[in-house]
């Protein structure tokens, strides 16, 4: 063979080659076509092995031959390829409708007042906390005489209690608060002590849009040598950016009564919503108000064995459900426990 | 307490904007609840006389009345009953603004030209009286802006005071916490009374009690009946009490302004010369100014006439028959102390509660008994032409310590985080009444006794706290340094159980504990634990199980076109106490109602939740906590339907229960369709053995399959004939379930089969066709031994 042979058979290839191309009628068909032109024993392939006997001179045009055979083959091939696949395509019928959404499988839910839960004792976690439990029926020492409120004590009016029927009469109640759990904790714990205590807790209310006989509430205590109220100041506030996820929100403390801490102080967060400005939120104050806090009163320290002069504490505490409504602008109470599905689901 | 800004400036000058005002109370725990201004909305309102009343020619309850309004004269219509010629008047001429933003018109009113009109004082925003037109000082200047003459131009404080600062439930305690905030002087003045040498009636007293009584104050004067002056009558109505009398008006004066709680009797209604203070005797009652007959206990005081006759309810309310009336010509004026417990006791107990209780429960000053008695004579001689006895008898055997309290000014900075000084220390202090001495370490502090709350270091800490204000104390995060945070071993079981249930498809629900006695029954064998004082009977004991508010969750999803429900609950069950005297027996329980549909169209079909998707939940629960060797045992169980319930037992205790739920009790809770349910025992699993969790290596050998299906009797449980399959089958089985359930007519009645999947692999090795085969031969002879169950062909 030489060169004009080369091209010879190379440009009746490409004629034959193109035909058999355009003639293919499916992707198998194809595949034959494309073994035979440009395989191991097609004509680029014969001259290939020719050209190692051209002359210096004829091998480049040789070579450019094949190339160029090589490439308009290959794309006729290419193009056919993409046309056949496209009308398999067209013709295979329709495909499933994945619209149609999966199996149905249902997602479960925890219960918001649950997950805020979960989330404030997380946040406490990462300030080195524990979670400390309580009974909910408590007796008349941890739930109002060693918290300082002794019987006919005004505090007492404060707050409706629900008694159980069980010993001698206002003996047993179900807490009206999470504070009886300090007592437990620091009863059965020397301090140090950081916990905090989430938990149900009971007011004599019959339910309704505002009010609930059962309702959860979150207690902090911490108990060590020389916390001040810096340190409850200070707790408090990095407990709130943590919750609203913002490290702008400021704190504002106004002095309260609470009979188990003194000093006490009413506990409010800048509006997160309107940043302070006032809105429907906030009551158009700037602040929401979140709960109570103060010092741990010496005497409540000193009625579980635990030295005043060598330890001071400090505990706050706020209602759970009160952290969901502001967050999520939930306006009744009752919405949390007529467990309505479309309530649960929304969470 | 509601306390008007005019009258606060009676003791301290204070001048400084509402809102500092505002600010300082906030802060030093007078709580701002409210402030009012009931002048703003009262625009162009004057004074006027009325001239002359006429009948209105068209209507039978309206009259025409000509008032003369200073700068000239017009006509209105009124309705109102009281008005008569020479009344000195509110007139609201057209163009005038009363509160609510209601602004006066020239109109015609059934022919007549009504040219404004005259106002009731609600109409004003004073009170509620709108029983007819308010009647002015006869001496007003016409024309004049009646929110000069009524002192509508002021500012009130709705105060929310706490319990502890009884001192702060008057106008003058108000006044003293403002003059420290402000750096004010507070000046009380000296109540100035002249004894009329003519009036010398002394009254005996004898107290019988004086734990109880520790200050008696009982003082006569003659005195002439008739309505307080208007300046008196409208600070009462701004401080939110109503004008009666008077003498009742002097007493409620001096309560709002000093904080004594004062009583007046008619003397000459009193049986005997004097007063007996002791106790109630049993069986006694008193008939209070109310209307209302109570009856006592022995730990009730009364204040009895010289008859021993009682005449009133110790410092909480008065007798009916001893009230000082239009008749009355001579008065006893009561001033005292009573011990505070005593008052809280009886008031609770019969549930009465008075502006005079609410102060002495909480404490008042027993040292300013005497000062708040003169200052109502002082009152009454102005505006009762009073004239007080040259006698007083003033009980007070052991007059009141003062409480000495050591105070260290490292205490203070130690607790509050701060750097205060001595000197920033006891100029906290003084100002408000507490007498300070020394230095540093031993500053001894004298507490005035109308602070009772004052009594140790921390109170006076708290005071230096309140002074300074909570803005001068810095932020700084305690990080606990013996212990890592984190949750407990049960704590993280906890959320692991919830945790599987949602990931089951289940919505958490959180139900109110406290339900009715025959949900409880329903749903329990146990009796539950009763509310003592329960609100409702719906309400009236605790839950023995978690099933009650689960089904009450489904009956009002149901209700609401929500029939298809997979709630689970995770919270406190309640049982009476093991040991009498002890706490009830509180655990913390799992539990789910399932009803309705398992929606899985159009991919699936729908199908209705069944007894299974229960055991699912328990499976999921076990798993969660890894608890080895649970047991479906069939039982019956309250509220669960007979033939489609079991036990759940762990270690041979029954720690559970799962199934389809009693159609009746379903009923009973409204809910019509069928439902499943479960319920576990968490605290019964803690002490449970856990899976082994040691690892196994994994086998690289493929593994042998074996089907074996059994014909069995109906009563044998397909787990029974797992567990005998599990025993038999060696070392080398890997896995067995039961994949198949099949009665027929040929099987007979009372028969099932009962296919099992066994699957094989050894550790080391391929397993040979005899190594399955022996398991097989074994496992075939066991179920046959066991169970009687055939191999079926």
């Amino acid at each position: 063979m030489n060169l004009d042979d080369a091209l010879a058979l190379l440009d009746g290839a490409r004629a034959e080659a193109e035909a058999a191309v355009a003639a293919a009628a499916d992707v198998d068909a194809l595949d034959v076509v494309e073994r035979k032109w440009l395989g191991k024993n097609s004509p680029a392939t014969a001259v290939n092995e020719a050209i190692k006997t051209f002359s210096a001179d004829d091998r480049p045009r040789a070579g450019q031959a094949v190339g160029a055979y090589r490439s308009a083959v290959g794309e006729a091939a290419g193009a056919r390829r993409e046309a056949l696949t496209a009308a398999a395509a067209a013709t295979r019928g329709p495909g499933i409708d994945l619209t149609l959404g999966g199996h149905a499988r249902p997602r479960g839910h925890l219960h918001l007042v649950t997950q805020i839960r979960r989330e404030l004792e997380d946040i406490f976690i990462g300030l080195g906390y524990r979670v400390a439990e309580g009974p909910e029926v408590e007796d008349d020492w941890h739930n109002f005489e060693a918290l300082n409120i002794p019987p006919a004590h005004p505090a007492r009016s404060m707050q409706d209690t629900i008694y159980v029927d069980l010993g001698a009469a206002e003996q047993m109640m179900l807490r009206t608060h999470t504070s009886p759990v300090q007592i437990r904790t620091m009863e059965s714990q020397e301090p140090p002590i950081y916990v905090v205590a989430p938990g149900r807790t009971y007011r004599n209310e019959t339910l309704d849009a505002r009010h609930s006989p059962a309702f959860h509430q979150m207690e902090c205590l911490a108990v060590d040598r020389g916390l001040t109220m810096a340190d409850l100041f200070g707790t408090i506030e990095a407990f709130a950016r943590r919750l609203f996820d913002d490290e702008s929100v400021r704190t504002r403390f106004r002095s309260d009564f609470f009979p188990y801490t003194e000093p006490s102080a009413e506990l409010a967060v800048s509006c997160v919503f309107c940043g302070g400005d006032g809105c429907r939120v906030c009551s158009h104050t700037g602040w929401i108000e979140l709960g109570g806090c103060g010092m741990v009163d010496p005497q409540v320290l000193a009625g579980v064995g635990i030295d005043p002069e060598e330890w001071q504490g400090f505990a706050f505490g706020f209602g759970l459900e009160r952290i969901a409504m502001i967050r999520y602008g939930i306006n009744e109470i009752r919405t949390f426990f007529d467990n309505d599905v479309r309530f649960l689901e929304q969470y | 307490m509601r306390a008007p800004l005019s009258w606060i400036r009676d003791f301290t000058p204070v001048d400084a904007p509402v809102d500092a005002i505002v600010h300082a109370l906030n802060q030093l725990g007078l709580e701002v609840d409210a402030v009012e201004e009931p002048g703003r909305e009262v625009l162009g309102v004057r004074v006027a006389r009325i001239l002359d009343v006429v009948a209105h020619p068209n209507a039978d309850k309206l009259r025409l009345a000509d008032v003369d309004f200073g700068g000239g004269q017009t006509r209105v219509v009124c309705g109102a009953p009281n008005i008569e010629p020479g009344m000195v008047v509110p007139f609201a001429p057209s163009g005038a603004t009363l509160p609510g933003g209601f602004t006066l018109e020239r109109r015609t009113i059934r022919g007549e030209v009504s040219d404004g009109m005259l106002c009731s004082a609600k109409e004003l925003g004073l009170g509620d009286d709108h029983a007819g037109i308010l009647a002015l000082d006869p001496g007003a200047e016409l024309g004049d802006d009646v929110r000069a003459v009524l002192g509508l131009d002021d500012v009130i404080f709705d105060l929310a005071i706490t319990p502890n600062r009884p001192d702060a439930m008057c106008i003058v305690g108000v006044a003293r916490e403002l003059a420290a905030h402000f750096g004010l002087p507070l000046t009380v003045p000296e109540p100035e009374v002249d004894r009329d040498p003519a009036v010398t009636t002394a009254v005996p007293v004898a107290i019988e009690a004086p734990d109880r009584c520790p200050r008696y104050l009982a003082w006569t004067a003659e005195v002439a009946m008739g309505p307080a002056p208007a300046w008196m009558q409208q600070r009462l109505v701004k401080a939110g009490v109503r004008a009666i009398s008077n003498v009742v008006d002097v007493t409620n004066y001096v309560l709002l302004e000093h904080n004594q709680p004062l009583h007046a009797f008619d003397l000459d209604r009193l049986a005997g010369p004097g007063i007996v203070v002791r106790l109630a005797a049993d069986g006694e009652r008193i008939t209070t100014l109310d209307g209302v007959e109570r009856p006592l206990d022995p730990s009730d005081l009364l204040i009895c006439d010289g008859d021993r006759a009682p005449q009133a309810l110790a410092g909480i309310m008065g007798g009916g028959d001893s009230e000082v009336d239009d008749a009355t010509t001579r008065i006893l004026l009561e001033a005292a102390y009573f011990e505070r417990m005593g008052i809280a006791r009886t008031s609770k107990r019969l549930k009465l509660r008075s502006e005079s209780s609410a102060r002495f429960e909480r404490g008042i000053d027993p040292d300013g008994v005497a000062r708040a008695a003169a200052r109502a004579m002082e009152l009454l001689a102005g505006v009762a032409t009073a004239r007080p006895s040259t006698a007083t008898v003033d009980a007070y055997p052991r007059p009141a310590e003062r409480a000495r309290i050591r105070l260290r000014t490292s205490k203070v900075n130690g607790v509050l985080g701060t750097d205060l000084t001595d000197a920033e220390v006891i100029d906290a202090l003084a100002p408000l009444g507490i007498d300070v001495q020394g230095s540093g370490e031993a500053i001894e502090a004298v507490a005035p006794t109308f602070r009772p709350d004052l009594e140790r270091e921390i109170d006076l800490v708290e005071e230096v706290a309140r002074r300074v204000g909570f803005d001068a104390i810095g932020r700084t995060v305690p990080k606990p340094e013996h212990q890592v945070g984190g949750l407990s071993h049960r704590q993280h079981d906890r959320r692991a159980v919830a945790d599987a249930l949602v990931g089951l498809g289940l919505a958490e629900a959180v139900a109110i504990p406290l339900i009715a006695p025959e949900a409880a029954a329903r749903f329990s064998a146990v009796a539950p634990v009763q509310v003592a004082n329960p609100l409702r009977a719906e309400e009236s004991v605790l839950r023995p199980t978690l099933l009650t508010g689960l089904v009450a969750a489904a009956a009002h999803n149901a209700a609401r076109g929500q029939s298809d429900v997979a709630l689970f609950e995770l919270g406190r069950i309640f049982r009476r106490p093991v040991v009498e005297g002890a706490l009830p027996d509180e655990r913390e329980a799992v539990a789910g109602v399932l009803a309705g549909m398992v929606r899985r169209a159009p991919i699936e079909p729908d199908r209705a939740v069944d007894a299974y998707d229960a055991v699912d939940a328990i499976d999921a629960v076990v798993r969660a906590l890894g608890v080895a060797d649970v047991r479906i045992e069939s039982a019956s169980a309250p509220g669960f339907d007979p033939g489609a319930s079991a036990h759940v037992v762990v270690g041979g205790e029954v720690v559970g229960v799962v199934g389809a739920l009693d159609p009746a009790a379903l009923a009973a809770a409204g809910v019509a369709g069928p439902a499943v349910a479960f319920e576990l025992d968490l605290d019964g699993l803690d002490a449970a053995p856990r899976v082994d969790r040691q690892f196994r290596v994994l086998s690289s050998y493929p593994p042998s399959t074996i089907d074996l299906a059994f014909v069995v009797d109906d009563s044998v449980h397909a787990a029974a004939v797992v567990r005998t399959l599990r025993a038999a089958a060696g070392d080398l089985l890997e896995d067995v379930r039961c994949f198949d359930e099949f009665r027929s007519s040929q099987l007979g009645p009372g028969r099932r089969s009962l296919a099992f999947a066994l699957r094989f692999r050894a550790p080391d090795r391929t397993l040979t066709d005899a190594d399955v085969a022996d398991a097989r031969t074994a496992c075939i002879h066991a179920v046959e031994a066991a169970h009687g169950g055939a191999l079926r062909g």
